[in-house]
């Protein structure tokens, strides 16, 4: 596997959308779709192959490297967020097809743009390449959460732009601020003892971008009342690449120990804490889904803020294994809201007995994110939580656990009430949900049984991503030339 | 200095606009932000380097550094696209922010 095709794959979803720009059959539309993200998947999951032993794929784009070239470097870390990224991104188009959104025609070629601005920013190792990566995920998703039938996707909308705005506006100036006193935007080349004020800048904005406390205020706010698929996709890939930045730039500022330690790991500790309690209190499924997102992302900068390979190894597995979680999660309570009209847990019961598929389709995933066994959420929270206790953070470990609890007990307050619970009888009679809306969320579910079981595989690569987060000298020789 | 002082008048008045009730004043704000973030990727570069960063043409002395230049230009056409849009949503939808407090 070159190096070579590491700038292909960011070039080809975007070559895809200027020509489904033009087509207007939906069986072109969809298979132009599928078809390349299917083979971004493929060749994604190649390249988790060929990094799978420490080495670091890099690619220089124009002028010397280290210098004036923008510079693509694929490691473990990037390899396993691509493959997980392109692989749910697939599944919620599938699962968007079946809700009706495919059949506005300017959807497939928005979400292949947002394809490729994911595929740039997990593969780029410069800083303002992210950034504009970044831009070039968010501004199609400007367009994708304007386009819901829900009443209050007004001021939904709005909230969502204007806080990401504002977090691209911080992000760039952090880069600026990077530059000016770094003379480089690479991240192979940014010397810790520089970077520092600049880091903070920068993790501000990406703390913005994946919902921190506290700055985690806009998740609840917009992703309930974008349409159910376009919320799937977001939930799986926006605030996953600001969690993936957030791991790349804090291991930059490591100068042999973390970076504003006790701050870092405070946020950490508030977001898990805050987004399990706020989610115990929502009326409607996907508000407690997005505030245990809060929670999840908690637990997933908490990998970073332990800065060492344990720690870093345990945030990256409980990263991929939320990226699956949580599109499960979002298409089984999509489905429900398609079909059923509402998401608020007074308006919906008994739909354990009605729809049995979607049942086990929502079950498996909660348990999961509760971190109950046999699940790859248990295993990620066990993992997690030994790395903080061997490191010392005792009560974020302890914060963990009892967060944990409070996860379970809002994933059965929606089992309870919109499942086990009888329907009232006076609501009108619905025809089930459809078989096609259900199936990418059981796949998910399966993975996440999968992974749960014999996920030792997944364990060993992100071992090989932590490490290789924690000492980048491979990195930085593959980028900046021996 | 000067551009120091630029982009605090101009974060102080976007931030002020983004605060405000309705999409226009908060796209205006917006431009005015990621103007102010624009002059510090410029200001990153060097104030005190002022001749064109060209081969041939001038001295050599103080020749700006072309690279903020190049990701100015790149933030600045961002901007303008998402400023385009924000506009657009302006004009399409009913402005429910700015109705007056119940």
């Amino acid at each position: 596997m070159s190096a070579q095709t590491i700038p292909l794959a960011v070039a080809a979803p975007l070559l895809a959308a200027a020509v489904l720009a033009l087509v207007r059959r939906p069986v072109v539309r969809r298979a132009v779709l599928f078809g390349v993200l299917a083979a971004l998947t493929v060749y994604y999951a190649a390249l988790v192959a060929t990094v799978a032993d420490g080495t670091v794929l890099a690619v220089h784009i124009g002028g010397p490297p280290g210098g004036v070239a923008v510079t693509f470097a694929v490691d473990a870390f990037s390899a396993l967020m691509l493959t997980a990224t392109s692989l749910v991104t697939l599944l919620c188009a599938a699962f968007a097809v079946g809700t009706g959104d495919d059949d506005r025609h300017w959807f497939a070629p928005l979400v292949l743009i947002l394809t490729a601005g994911v595929a740039g920013a997990l593969s780029t190792s410069d800083l303002f390449n992210l950034f504009v990566f970044l831009e070039v995920t968010l501004v199609p998703s400007y367009v994708l959460v304007m386009m819901s039938d829900d009443r209050r996707r007004g001021p939904a909308a709005r909230v969502y732009i204007t806080a990401s705005l504002l977090a691209s506006t911080l992000f760039v100036t952090g880069v600026a601020l990077a530059y000016g006193t770094a003379g480089t935007t690479s991240l192979a080349a940014l010397a810790p003892a520089e970077v520092q004020a600049a880091g903070a800048v920068l993790l501000t904005a990406l703390a913005v971008k994946a919902a921190l406390v506290p700055v985690h205020g806009w998740l609840a706010q917009s992703y309930p009342y974008a349409s159910p698929a376009v919320a799937a996709m977001f939930s799986a890939l926006h605030t996953k690449v600001g969690l993936y930045a957030i791991y790349r730039i804090y291991t930059l500022m490591l100068d042999g120990e973390p970076a504003f330690g006790p701050v870092a790991v405070a946020v950490c500790v508030l977001s898990i804490a805050v987004g399990a309690f706020a989610a115990l209190g929502q009326v409607e499924m996907r508000p407690i889904l997005s505030f245990s997102m809060v929670s999840t992302n908690g637990y997933i900068a908490l990998g970073a803020a332990l800065a060492g390979p344990v720690g870093l190894a345990a945030g990256i597995f409980y990263l991929l294994n939320d990226i699956a979680i949580k599109g499960a999660l979002f298409m089984s309570v999509g489905a429900v809201e398609h079909r059923y009209g509402t998401g608020r847990l007074s308006g919906l019961g008994g739909l354990a007995r009605r729809e049995p598929l979607v049942a086990l389709a929502f079950l498996v995933p909660a348990l999961s994110l509760a971190g109950m066994p046999p699940f790859s959420g248990f295993v990620a929270k066990f993992a997690l939580v030994r790395a903080a206790m061997s490191e010392g953070q005792h009560y974020a470990a302890a914060i963990a656990v009892i967060a944990g609890l409070l996860t379970l007990a809002a994933m059965v307050k929606i089992w309870q009430r919109a499942f086990v619970a009888a329907r009232d009888r006076r609501a009108p009679a619905v025809a089930g949900v459809r078989f096609a809306l259900v199936v990418p969320a059981l796949i998910l579910g399966g993975v996440t049984v999968v992974l749960g079981l014999g996920g030792d595989w997944l364990l060993a690569l992100c071992d090989t991503a932590g490490h290789g987060l924690a000492d980048p000298t491979d990195y930085e020789k593959a980028v900046l030339g021996p | 200095m000067s551009a120091a002082v630029a982009v605090a008048i101009l974060v102080a008045g976007g931030v002020f606009l983004v605060l405000q009730r309705g999409l226009v004043r908060l796209t205006l704000g917006f431009v005015m932000l990621t103007n102010a973030a624009n002059l510090i990727l410029l200001a990153s570069g060097g104030m005190a380097q002022r001749n064109p960063p060209l081969v041939g043409v001038g001295s050599t002395e103080n020749a700006a550094d072309p690279l903020p230049q190049a990701f100015v230009l790149t933030a600045i056409v961002i901007s303008f696209g998402i400023t385009i849009f924000l506009f657009s949503l302006v004009r399409s939808g009913r402005d429910d922010d700015t109705e007056d407090d119940p």
